[in-house]
């Protein structure tokens, strides 16, 4: 079985939670499992077979590097994906607070 | 690979929980299985710095979530419109689905990379920025507008939230 077809049905997973719940958390829960499954697919594009990780080493030259370029991206991706993690659970918050319920067929009135 | 195929498994199945238990506090914790996993599998992948990275966010995650779980229930309404949800649903995971299959087949083959850009970073990158560690280099030297427009986004994705929680000034 395919590394990247597991990958996709994570995505798969994580899209269908986003889609089909109705519950605030279980929404962020869905967006959560998708972007690690995003992070994941980026690694997985910039693996070599019986690679080495990127660093340099004193006094020896290593030639089978895997990527550092989707390594990187991805670094930055993550920390991004916990400050939208964050700001969105602090929405959810102050919904709950609002409106004494997470589901989101109940939460129609618009107060401000 | 068989054991990165095994932990791939393993976050599937906590992502499944997750998305399946109906008390909210246990599908939290179920994402953070899914998270630790998914830093182990970072370093299977040869990606130190993006296991620690991984690690230290997955639990922030799960905190902040906890968080905005504890102590409130869950009021679940069965009534609304199930049934074009449920076929709305379908039809975006199907052709989805359908894409992604055609699009795998254009992918490099698992293990053999297209390194054009990064061949240029692995020979040269020593020598030029003077980091060991190519990741960094990359994020700090190569790509550090990157890393500059990261910084702001974390300034202002902190300004909000300390917006959004406040609690001097609201009106009632």
């Amino acid at each position: 079985m395919s590394v990247y077809f597991l990958c996709l049905v994570l995505f798969s997973i994580g899209l269908y939670c986003i889609l089909r719940k109705r519950n605030l958390i279980k929404i962020i829960i869905g967006i959560i499992i998708t972007e690690y499954a995003v992070n994941l697919f980026f690694v997985l594009i910039g693996y070599r077979m019986h690679g080495r990780a990127p660093i340099h080493a004193p006094d020896q030259e290593v030639l089978n590097m895997v990527d550092p370029l989707p390594q990187a991206l991805v670094l930055t991706a993550i920390v991004i994906g916990l400050a939208v993690t964050a700001l969105i659970a602090s929405i959810a918050i102050r919904v709950y607070e609002k409106y004494g319920t997470f589901d989101i067929t109940k939460i129609r009135k618009l107060k401000g | 690979m068989l054991d990165l195929q095994i932990l791939l498994i393993f976050m599937i199945v906590g992502a499944l929980v997750a998305v399946r238990t109906k008390d909210l506090l246990s599908s939290v914790i179920a994402v953070g299985t899914v998270g630790l996993g998914l830093s182990l599998a970072f370093l299977i992948l040869k990606a130190p710095d993006l296991a620690i990275a991984q690690l230290v966010v997955e639990i922030l995650c799960v905190i902040i979530l906890i968080r905005a779980t504890i102590k409130k229930d869950l009021p679940f309404s069965a009534s609304g419109r199930w049934f074009f949800n449920t076929l709305v649903t379908l039809i975006f995971l199907a052709v989805f689905l359908i894409y992604g299959y055609f699009c795998m087949k254009d992918l490099p083959q698992f293990g053999e990379p297209i390194m054009r850009v990064a061949q240029n970073f692995i020979s040269n990158g020593l020598r030029q920025t003077g980091a060991a560690n190519l990741v960094t280099a990359v994020v700090l030297d190569y790509r550090a507008y990157d890393t500059l427009g990261e910084a702001t986004i974390l300034f202002t994705a902190v300004v909000s939230v300390l917006a959004v929680m406040r609690r001097i000034g609201r009106k009632k």
